[in-house]
């Protein structure tokens, strides 16, 4: 589904990612770890096409196609979703408004009818019982004045309701409570399938005990230094990231 | 026409209008002091100049250039049939429509209201003496030094007039539409209202300047509003005349004891829109609350000056203006608030935001406050920024497109201006209106 060959990123002219190689299948779970200012938020930024991230070399195939040609709105209608680490503040836009608007968007490059607003409040309130989220919240901004955890569930809803092929988490764990992160992996777990791939990203093991990924890699300075398969989560854990960077060559 | 030949050719046209006045089937023989001592003061301080710091960010002389002959009534079968389906924004049972700057019996539902109620042609009243409008008339709005009243004050012919005696309060807002249309030729017109409230009376006006078709008009608008103590006046204006349309327009406001006056002004159409707002605080304990929304694109240019006066003590006014400016367009604000030497316990506030959407436009801001007074509360600031980038993102990765996702975010930005109209006004249509505008000037980034 990802290829992803070589990759090499900047931002404001300093080079993060520094060769960056990894392949996603349908229906894997792929965690990526490593300490602050390793490059996993870049990674996933570049993934979906935000501005001020230059790609200087290698590429990115989704489903056979060039990624980094595309806009960010198109990414998403492909079917890509990236789960903020700060989802952002919407001032006088509604959530509801928000949401139709983006399912509509996606439907409609997806070949799919747009929704009436019976149809669409249905599913809304199906997607909301998943992440367990006030109903309160679709009459205001998107994002204004939500609770941390009430911003990480709404990006839960919306990658629910947008029903994507491939999510990318960006530490959907930080500034979560146990309860709160109880109710956001349960929500990530209910999405998982064959047919859906997902890269969770985070720097700490603790989410990893909710969303058992397939496969986990360490990043260490804008590269992959290390994969292998859940248990090496819990070895990280252990031993800290100054583990993987003492085995490194020159370290 | 520089000034000076301008000048000449509107007092020229106004002894065109005064030949015809004297002739007894004219439909505006009255009012004769009045006009006699506007047109005088125009005839002494003519129009203003970009010299003059009122107008300091707005240059006339797209106006100046054209001789705008007044424009011609037309007869009520004729207008039926050149306005179709043209949308009027307002409830065909309460309305009064001016058809270039006259009422038009035809189009026209005077709304069902208590009794001592009038809501009416001012032109009506003024043929049959009506004290309560001779009593107000021309006595607020000042033309000793500005041009523009000066003509319009000459020029009346017809208007809304609205009287709600004592105590008597109106709760579905009455509608004044002013459709100007092109009768041979780029045409001016002069529409006059006066409002006037009794002590504790309430209403709401809305005022709505429409073009038929995307031609070259004028119009050079006065309202006068009079509201009593503790009375209560809702005032929203909706100017959405064609991008080809020149608008002046005034609001004069006094404000008796323990009345609440609030203004919504909306402007979204005309090449050149300048909309003046001037707020009388004239009793203790008065509150004033103005909301403004003006959105520009293209060449257009839309000056919102607005001045409120606390003479009296104890009196609070709240301003909020937000601008959008795309294409090459240009806005303008220019708030003043003066506190009166009296105006002890003044409490003040002023706010405008602007949002540039592209390179090419541009806006002069300018909040002013000048207090003589030293036991006071006043504060005031503006803002002049781009779209959100991160929001801008955070939308697109849901898979809106750009220019979509940027009119969402100038929705929100506009949003809560139009949040505060009433609901009885017909804010869901004007929420429509305002989306529409958005989108079509969210798509020009002003390279020409």
């Amino acid at each position: 589904m990802l290829v992803i060959k070589n990759l090499h990123a900047n931002v404001a002219g300093n080079e993060i990612l520094r060769g960056i190689s990894l392949t996603v299948g349908a229906g894997e779970v792929h965690a990526v770890m490593g300490p602050n200012g390793s490059g996993k938020s870049t990674l996933a930024n570049v993934l979906a096409g935000r501005e001020g991230y230059q790609v200087t070399e290698g590429a990115v195939l989704y489903q056979g196609k060039d990624l980094l040609k595309m806009p960010p709105e198109e990414r998403a209608r492909e079917g890509i979703f990236l789960a903020f680490q700060y989802p952002v503040e919407i001032p006088g836009v509604s959530t509801t408004y928000f949401l139709k608007a983006a399912l509509n968007a996606v439907r409609k490059h997806r070949g799919l009818p747009e929704l009436d607003a019976m149809d669409f409040l249905g599913l809304v309130k199906e997607k909301m019982r998943l992440v367990e989220m006030d109903q309160a919240l679709m009459n205001r901004p998107v994002n204004e004045g939500f609770s941390g955890g009430e911003k990480k569930r709404n990006e839960i809803l919306q990658m629910a309701m947008l029903d994507p092929k491939l999510a990318v988490l960006d530490e959907t764990d930080s500034g979560l409570d146990i309860d709160a992160l109880r109710i956001v992996a349960a929500g990530v777990n209910a999405l998982r399938g064959p047919e859906r791939a997902m890269i969770v990203i985070t720097h700490y093991q603790r989410l990893l005990g909710y969303i058992v990924p397939d496969y986990v890699h360490v990043l260490s300075e804008g590269r992959i230094v290390k994969s292998g398969g859940k248990e090496l989560a819990l070895e990280l854990e252990e031993k800290g990231y100054s583990w993987i960077e003492e085995q490194q060559p020159g370290a | 026409m520089d000034v000076i030949e301008a000048k000449k050719f509107y007092l020229a046209r106004y002894a065109d209008f005064e030949r015809a006045l004297a002739t007894a089937a004219a439909p505006a023989a009255w009012g004769g002091a009045i006009r006699s001592g506007a047109i005088s003061r125009f005839a002494a301080a003519g129009f203003p100049g970009v010299r003059d710091e009122e107008w300091k960010y707005t240059s006339i002389a797209p106006i100046l250039d054209v001789p705008f002959n007044p424009a011609r009534s037309l007869g009520d079968g004729l207008v039926r049939e050149r306005l179709g389906q043209l949308d009027l924004g307002a409830p065909v049972e309460n309305r009064l429509v001016f058809i270039n700057g006259r009422l038009s019996s035809e189009l026209s539902t005077a709304p069902r209201l208590p009794a001592g109620v009038e809501a009416g042609s001012l032109a009506a009243a003024m043929r049959r003496s009506d004290a309560r409008v001779a009593s107000h008339l021309a006595r607020y709005a000042n033309y000793d030094n500005q041009g523009f009243v000066a003509l319009n004050t000459a020029f009346m012919e017809d208007g809304g007039f609205i009287f709600v005696p004592a105590g008597v309060v109106i709760e579905e807002p009455i509608h004044l539409v002013f459709v100007a249309l092109s009768a041979d030729g780029a045409g001016v017109c002069y529409p006059r209202n006066l409002i006037v409230l009794e002590r504790g009376a309430e209403a709401s006006v809305v005022e709505t300047y429409l073009s038929l078709e995307r031609s070259l008009h004028f119009t050079n608008g006065v309202t006068e509003a009079v509201v009593g103590e503790n009375c209560r006046l809702e005032h929203i204006k909706i100017q959405r005349e064609s991008e080809e349309a020149f608008h002046i327009g005034t609001l004069q406001v006094q404000m008796g004891r323990s009345s609440r006056f609030t203004s919504h002004s909306l402007a979204l159409g005309g090449a050149l829109t300048r909309n003046d707002i001037d707020v009388a605080l004239e009793g203790e304990g008065g509150d004033c609350t103005l909301n403004g929304l003006y959105i520009a694109g293209g060449r257009q240019h839309i000056d919102n000056h607005t001045r409120i006066d606390h003479v009296k003590p104890h009196c609070a006014s709240r301003e909020l203006y937000k601008g959008v400016l795309g294409g090459r367009a240009r806005g303008v604000f220019n708030g003043k608030i003066y506190v009166h030497k009296a105006a002890e316990k003044s409490d003040a506030k002023q706010t405008n935001k602007n949002l540039l959407l592209s390179e090419g436009a541009w806006v002069d801001t300018k909040p002013q406050l000048e207090i003589h007074n030293n036991d006071v509360k006043c504060s005031h600031g503006s803002t002049i920024g781009q779209v959100d980038q991160d929001a801008l993102f955070y939308l697109r990765s849901r898979g809106i497109g750009r220019s979509a996702a940027c009119a969402l975010l100038t929705q929100g930005f506009a949003g809560d201006v139009v949040a505060r109209l009433p609901d009885a006004a017909g804010r869901a249509a004007i929420e429509d209106r305002v989306r529409e505008r958005l989108e079509a000037i969210s798509g020009d980034n002003g390279a020409s």
